[in-house]
């Protein structure tokens, strides 16, 4: 085995440890949730610890988005609880939730289309009265140069993929604890997927941010992730590290058939 | 590719040289037909001779003059419609233009508005002959106010409401029955009328807070209706269809407009002179306009405004950024119905009589269309489109030599909804977002090609 190898595992358990050790961020407990009389999310159990980064993937359908939207109040979960940073979050209003450092980046991105990238950025910060603006716009267009060139520009006039990075810097811009991203890989091409999975394990190691990320393009969010959940209609069905589940022959022909996307 | 997008400018610069005969042949070619149809319809006219049979006489003067005009106009026609199609092609930013239209339009309009009732008493003669435009001046000014109001709820927070009309008749019916009932002056019953029309909106807000579009624009279009026939059916309240008449003037803060010794013209030392009542009146409702359009364009900088602006943008994603959507759907209506309840206190005021009459769907329709016209958001817009909704049917009182054309009983301003729905179709064609729309896109060629 290699240096670089033998690094990744040392890092890895480390993380495993650190993580442990800690009481879980975000807690979702037996959580059911319904559209009308359709269960959507049929007691889902998972948790997200502080500084990791969670995976949960599945197919159309599974309740991957719903759990998400559940977990931000919308629906509100029908049975089960959802406690953040050791308070039960689960009958609180979406905007409420918002205010308590977790931030969302919505699926299918949701940026305002006819306000400036600024104007975007400046809502992101509307939680804590935008008083970290200028510092944080800055760390924004650090972490993603392409919104620098662009801040002027309205929103939806950008392509899909800075749409996708518009979306993330938003959230951050509330300093969030722990960040959720549903779907960030959506309809962009590989190579700007890449750069925002590589802008998250960035923030992940460097500013130790928990993510908790909703994913259908298995292969690079478990290879993202260090824990990942499996879910199948409604359930959480297998849960393990990125490895394993990457490794895992169930997992392989149902979510990473095709080889490596 | 790179070369690619810089191109389609050098072709076009070239092709304004080379068009030239193009156009001249195209346009040639039309003569040409109008000829060939001339020849057998125009060129030849018999006459009855002098004495049994007919005499043929040749116009071939008249076919040249046809086809000579022919020519000309085809070929205006095509150097207009090349040049169109070039100004789009070398992305002329539309809204750019607009927005430097809208530079030098707001100090114009600003400043004809400060002056008018001086232009009007210098241009009519005396301050008594020019009372027309003042009148005018005064009823433009109050759909300017009621436009920027409404902009706020529709423009700005994206809430599509039809029933606006109904906090203009809260502000009128507030200022009507406080000042006949409890002898309250105006002055007192301004901000009394501007709170009771946002308390109205806060109420009309509550059961609409999850009603998006067209649904929202039916129980508003409803809410407008119901304080209306309230208003009718009450007649204790509110004197029923009759309304209420003998309301008190406006005072010079305190000073009545009166010939009589502590009246306003004596106090000052002036000629009593019963246009000042009306000047005032100008002003004061110039004064509001001007507060409405300040208050807006300070919100939209604000945190609130900017939330509004995001509420219409995307419901869900202000949710999940922490933006409380109750509240700011609640502050969106009352802050847009407390400027309709000013302008219905100054309604009441102007015209000392009120009644259901005057609050029915189509001042809604109206003001709505002034907001839609003006350019959902745009102030400037707003108060021209204002301009040309109200000041334009009053121009057709002034076409009565039409009379001559279409005979005596020829009325032109009963053609007003007909011209207003041509206005409307032609907006729609031609500026679907309105005169000025500040947030048009303004992605160029150049930048999609990138």
């Amino acid at each position: 085995m290699s240096v670089a190898g033998i690094n990744v595992l040392v890092e890895e358990t480390r993380a495993l440890q650190a993580a442990q050790t800690k009481a879980p961020l975000l807690d979702v407990r037996g959580v059911s949730a319904y559209y009308g009389s359709i269960q959507a999310l049929k007691g889902v159990d998972l948790h997200v610890k502080e500084g990791e980064i969670v995976a949960l993937i599945g197919a159309n359908g599974a309740g991957k988005s719903t759990l998400m939207m559940t977990i931000f109040g919308q629906p509100q979960a029908r049975t089960g609880s959802i406690t953040y940073a050791g308070r039960d979050i689960t009958r609180m209003a979406t905007h409420e939730i918002a205010r308590l450092n977790i931030a969302q980046s919505p699926e299918g991105r949701r940026i305002f289309s006819r306000m400036s990238v600024r104007e975007n950025l400046q809502m992101g910060a509307a939680v804590h009265g935008g008083r970290h603006f200028a510092e944080d716009l800055e760390r924004m267009c650090v972490l993603f140069p392409r919104l620098k060139e662009r801040l002027d520009q309205r929103g939806g006039t950008m392509s899909g993929g800075e749409q996708q990075m518009l979306a993330i810097a938003r959230a951050l811009m509330s300093r969030p604890k722990l960040l959720m991203l549903d779907e960030p890989s959506l309809g962009l091409a590989p190579l700007i997927v890449k750069q925002i999975f590589s802008a998250v394990r960035e923030l992940n190691e460097r500013e130790g941010l928990t993510v908790f990320i909703v994913e259908q393009n298995a292969y690079h969010a478990l290879k993202l992730a260090h824990r990942g959940y499996v879910m199948v209609t409604g359930a959480v069905t297998m849960s393990g590290t990125g490895r394993e589940l990457l490794d895992d022959p169930q997992v392989k022909a149902a979510y990473l058939e095709g080889g490596q996307h | 590719m790179a070369s690619g997008s810089t191109t389609p400018i050098a072709v076009t610069a070239r092709a304004d040289a080379s068009a030239l005969p193009g156009l001249i042949k195209d346009a040639g070619l039309f003569a040409l037909v109008t000829l060939g149809l001339c020849v057998p319809i125009v060129s030849y006219r018999t006459d009855l001779g002098q004495g049994i049979g007919l005499v043929i006489t040749s116009r071939w003067g008249t076919v040249f003059a046809l086809c000579a005009a022919i020519f000309v106009l085809r070929f205006l026609q095509q150097l207009y419609l090349t040049g169109r199609t070039r100004r789009r092609a070398a992305h002329a930013p539309v809204a750019e233009g607009a927005s430097r239209l809208a530079a030098i339009l707001s100090p114009i309009t600003l400043g004809i508005a400060l002056t008018l009732p001086l232009l009007a008493a210098l241009g009519a003669g005396s301050l008594g002959e020019g009372r027309y435009w003042i009148d005018l001046g005064i009823l433009i000014l109050t759909y300017v106010m009621l436009g920027w109001g409404l902009n706020i709820v529709v423009g700005l927070a994206g809430l599509l409401d039809l029933g606006y009309v109904a906090f203009y008749a809260v502000g009128a019916y507030s200022y009507a029955l406080l000042s006949t009932v409890f002898g309250l002056s105006f002055w007192v019953c301004l901000p009394l009328a501007g709170l009771f029309a946002a308390a109205f909106g806060v109420l009309l807000g509550f059961p609409v807070l999850r009603l998006r579009g067209d649904y929202l624009a039916i129980v508003t279009l409803a809410f407008g209706e119901i304080i209306r026939l309230v208003l009718i059916n009450w007649t204790d309240f509110s004197g029923g269809s009759a309304g209420i008449s003998s309301i008190p003037r406006v005072s010079f803060f305190g000073l009545p407009f009166t010939a009589g010794e502590n009246g306003f013209a004596a106090t000052f030392g002036l000629a009593f002179n019963p246009m000042h009542r009306l000047v005032f009146l100008y002003y004061l409702i110039l004064v509001l306009a001007l507060v409405t359009n300040l208050v807006t364009l300070r919100m939209r900088r604000l945190p609130l405004g900017r939330a509004w602006e995001a509420l219409r943008e995307d419901e869900i994603a202000c949710r999940s950024l922490g933006i409380d959507t109750t509240i700011t759907k609640l502050t969106a209506f009352a802050l847009g119905a407390m400027f309709a309840g000013f302008a219905g206190s100054f309604f009441a005021v102007r015209q000392a009589f009120v009644s259901p009459e005057s609050f029915n769907f189509l001042e809604s329709a109206i003001i709505l269309a002034i907001v839609v016209l003006g350019g959902m958001g745009s102030q400037i817009g707003v108060a021209i489109a204002a301009i040309v909704m109200v000041g334009g049917p009053e121009l057709l009182r002034n076409l009565g030599f039409l009379k001559a054309v279409f005979g005596e009983g020829f009325d032109p301003s009963e053609y007003r909804l007909l011209l207003f729905g041509l206005a409307m179709v032609a907006m729609m064609v031609f500026r679907p977002r309105g005169l000025i729309s500040e947030r048009t896109p303004s992605v160029t060629i150049a930048e999609r090609a990138r």
